[in-house]
């Protein structure tokens, strides 16, 4: 089992009579990329803000690189680079004052140097001396993800760091999440309410809704289920529906594109189905067995 | 180490917010205003207020010097002051709570009493700029303009008059109270901050406090005069008693310690509100 870098247990909070997160649990290990899955209103930023120190729990405890945040609080935070819901900067000074200002604090400051190449790094080369006022959405999540690397953290938490980026954007920051796992073996915690993104990036992933834990595990484990949707490529396609039809008659099926269709199917009927098209001569071009998060995540939170 | 980092950041981003320089372009305009009229017409506001001493006493030479324009400047505009420094040290707390920088801040690994500690002490060297601006532009500026000598005070037991060589020390003391009491509004102010994350409301409420404080104590009403001598804004014009003679020690002691103390209260209450605050903004 490889080291455990996060361990969040029955962690509680309330503002007022308000319940914000009610016994969550979860554990995050080295060199993971964690989904932090969840509606809005669900917990995920209460749940980050703690782990940051930002908002202390009611009750629970808190555990980063073994040690409890409570009584190791700055030697933590000084291996841990975060965005938590937007990064915001001092409008009036410019990136690479931002940045230096940052890093100052950050226990191991950066250089000139070192600010101008993680500039560059996150795509603001050539902006250093530009007002943070003057950037668009896009530029401030790079300026916050460069904040976020600049003291080369063990632990990278990033709450919705692609939200309002576009499609380019959104595409370089999860190559950049990728990059940080693959090429540095980083462990990072992303927080996200964008399926897609945790099905492309995360290895692991938890599931909270109305302020509780509802599933944690591994995305490739939790997606496939007992109840999985089957996208079959298959010809000739209306042959393919008969048959289909012969072998489960109130089967519910939906086109995708011309050639394929997908159904819902249980696990133990694939081989079943396979052999069955096979006997009735329909070629099948292709397989795909899934459960997607989609419907997973649907699922949970009607729990 | 890390106080000190924070402490530069502190002081770069004061430097660098252009409202800090509010407070210096205001008194530098008003004292060149206040400079400019008494300079015009100076000797006929002077002759008024002697006149009733014309009868027993003689006025020879450069009444209207540095010395006394000075201390006119000081009077009417130590009023005023609190307001310029509020402006600053009101949004160094609040202000970055409003931007969400606070957030940004609280996730590094320095302590949040740390952090808030270089707030108050680069709000004190704010205020410690502004007093040494006021100090410049009233003294410096008005010797050079007015030229020097002996100075005339008139205060609530007559007329006082100090020789030239035994000028500049008051002023020096006056001005370290002076400082005392403005750091004290900046305290007030810093300490108000950290229960809002609006940027405005800490001003306004520091403002609101000193006038409410300052109504209390010129009320000639009883049931107030217990709690009068230790109201900050009642020994906020104590650097006046550096040009009473003899100088009223026990009363300077006195204002002193009262300021220290709201100082120690309010910081310990900001840095106690602060530590334990969930940070949402």
């Amino acid at each position: 089992m490889p080291e455990k870098i996060i361990s969040v247990r029955h962690l509680s909070k309330k503002f007022g009579s308000f319940q914000a997160i009610h016994d969550v649990s979860f554990s995050v290990y080295k060199g993971d990329v964690f989904g932090f899955l969840g509606p809005n209103g669900a917990g995920k930023s209460t749940s980050i803000r703690c782990l940051n120190s930002l908002i202390k729990p009611d009750s629970g405890t808190i555990e980063i690189f073994g040690e409890s945040i409570t009584t190791h609080r700055e030697s933590i935070l000084g291996r841990v680079g975060s965005i938590i819901e937007k990064p915001d900067f001092y409008k009036y000074l410019s990136a690479y004052r931002n940045l230096e200002i940052f890093s100052r604090i950050s226990g191991k400051p950066s250089s000139k140097q070192e600010i101008y190449k993680m500039l560059d790094f996150v795509g603001l080369g050539g902006r250093e001396k530009d007002k943070f006022a003057g950037f668009s959405h896009g530029m401030k999540q790079r300026l916050g993800i460069a904040q976020t690397l600049l003291h080369n953290p063990d632990l990278i938490i990033l709450d919705e760091p692609t939200t309002g980026l576009d499609p380019q954007g959104i595409i370089d920051i999860r190559n950049l999440i990728l990059r940080l796992k693959n090429e540095q073996n980083k462990t990072v915690l992303l927080s996200s309410h964008n399926l897609a993104e945790i099905e492309l990036i995360c290895n692991r992933m938890v599931i909270i809704n109305k302020g509780r834990s509802m599933v944690e595990g591994k995305v490739s484990e939790l997606m496939n289920g007992e109840n999985l949707i089957l996208r079959l490529e298959a010809s000739p396609l209306s042959q393919t529906k008969n048959v289909l039809l012969s072998w489960k008659p109130n089967l519910l099926w939906e086109n995708v594109g011309d050639t394929a269709l997908q159904f819902p199917i249980e696990k133990s009927e694939i081989p079943l189905l396979t052999k069955f098209l096979v006997d009735q001569k329909i070629e099948i071009y292709s397989l795909e067995a899934k459960r997607t998060l989609e419907d997973y995540f649907i699922k949970i939170i009607n729990q | 180490m890390i106080l000190f980092n924070s402490l530069y950041n502190e002081i770069i981003k004061i430097a660098l917010k252009p409202r800090s320089y509010l407070g210096l372009a205001a008194i530098t305009v008003l004292v060149c205003v206040i400079q400019f009229a008494l300079k015009a017409d100076g000797m006929s506001i002077i002759s008024f207020v002697t006149s009733s001493f014309e009868q027993t006493l003689s006025f020879e030479g450069n009444v209207l010097n540095g010395n006394l324009v000075a201390f006119i400047i000081l009077q009417m505009l130590l009023v005023q002051i609190p307001l310029l420094v509020a402006l600053v040290t009101g949004d160094l707390v609040s202000g970055e709570a409003a931007m969400g920088t606070i957030r940004m801040l609280a996730t590094k690994p320095i302590s949040r009493i740390q952090l808030l500690l270089s707030k108050f002490i680069a709000g004190g060297i704010y205020t410690l700029v502004v007093i040494l601006w006021m100090g410049v532009m009233s003294v410096v500026v008005g010797k050079l303009l007015f030229g020097t000598g002996d100075m005339m005070v008139l205060n609530s037991d007559g007329l006082v008059i100090l020789q030239e060589a035994d000028v500049n020390w008051r002023y020096l003391g006056g001005f370290a109270v002076a400082f005392l009491a403005l750091f004290t509004v900046s305290s007030l102010s810093i300490c108000l901050s950290c229960f809002t994350d609006n940027s405005i409301g800490p001003i306004v409420a520091t403002m609101s406090i000193i006038l409410l404080f300052t109504i209390i104590g010129t009320l000639d009403v009883r049931v107030f005069d217990p709690i009068k001598p230790y109201l900050f804004t009642t020994h906020m014009a104590a650097w006046r008693s550096f040009f009473e003679d003899p100088l009223p020690l026990s009363a300077i002691w006195r204002s002193i310690a009262v300021l220290v103390a709201h100082n120690v209260v309010l910081i310990s209450v900001s840095l106690y509100t602060f530590h334990h605050k969930d940070i949402q903004s």
